[in-house]
């Protein structure tokens, strides 16, 4: 939303701005990925079963000064046999124009779960990782990155 | 626009049930659909879109890249080394194209 000075407020402005504020109540997550979309996502992965939150190892800066590049790792504790692995990982942030971010497909002949890669964060918000096991079940990890300067061009 | 080009670090040599890092990197712009150029217009998406690495022909490892993933995407993951083989890497971009490498490992 532009910010107005308030001198070169007319009347037509202000209706606008009154438009522009009822929309922001009512469509608050319009015109970035939010939590809730996140969530959203998370359901849908899971066919509404949730996914448990625990302490899987999802390594970020707390402070990216550049948000184009940002480093990111996560490692997921399996013994990656054929009966019991980690079969995907997705990546979402949810202050992105879109949550998705990535999704890792993984199989038991890696030995162990775990993988690095950059990512661009338009600004400060939430990374979150959504490990899907072999045996049916989910479980989900949140990590705060603050960005100085945002990524996403625009 | 400069080259795309693929680069991957693989060990040559790996231990029975040792667990190797293996790194790739390609060159891409990785255009998000949201960028401008210099006369604030703004450039079409383009990204690669998807890696897939096979080990002797088979699947081991695929990632779904989207807008959010880094220029010149970076994608570092495990593996764990039981007979000798080649890596296949494969890198698939929006407009179609695919770009690959081979890399050897010798497992002693």
């Amino acid at each position: 939303m532009k910010l107005y000075k308030l001198k070169t407020v007319t009347r037509r402005d202000a209706i606008f701005m009154i438009g522009a504020l009822g929309s922001s109540i009512m469509f608050p997550f319009s015109s970035t990925a939010s939590s809730k979309m996140v969530s959203d996502r998370i359901n849908e992965i899971t066919n509404g079963k949730g996914a448990e939150e625990s302490d899987l190892f999802l390594d970020l800066p707390e402070i990216a000064e550049n948000g184009n590049q940002v480093k990111v790792s996560f490692e997921i504790e399996s013994p990656m046999t054929d009966k019991d692995y980690v079969k995907e990982v997705y990546i979402f942030a949810d202050g992105n124009p879109a949550p998705n971010v990535a999704k890792f497909t993984f199989t038991p002949a890696l030995g162990s779960c775990s993988a690095t890669t950059r990512i661009r964060l338009s600004k400060t918000q939430n990374v979150h990782l959504l490990a899907a096991y072999s045996n049916g079940k989910y479980a989900t990890t949140k990590s705060k990155v603050k960005v100085t300067i945002g990524g996403c061009g625009g | 626009m400069s080259k795309i080009k693929p680069r991957g670090k693989v060990p040559k040599k790996a231990a029975i049930d040792e667990i190797v890092e293996i790194k790739t990197l390609i060159r891409h712009p990785m255009h998000s659909g949201r960028m401008k150029d210099k006369n604030g217009k703004i450039i079409p998406k383009r990204i690669i879109n998807k890696f897939v690495v096979k080990f002797n022909n088979e699947e081991v490892f695929n990632m779904n890249l989207e807008p959010s993933i880094s220029t010149n995407p970076y994608i570092a993951f495990p593996f764990k080394a039981k007979v000798s083989g080649t890596f296949d890497f494969q890198w698939i971009d929006d407009n179609g194209d695919k770009y690959s490498m081979k890399r050897k490992m010798t497992v002693a």
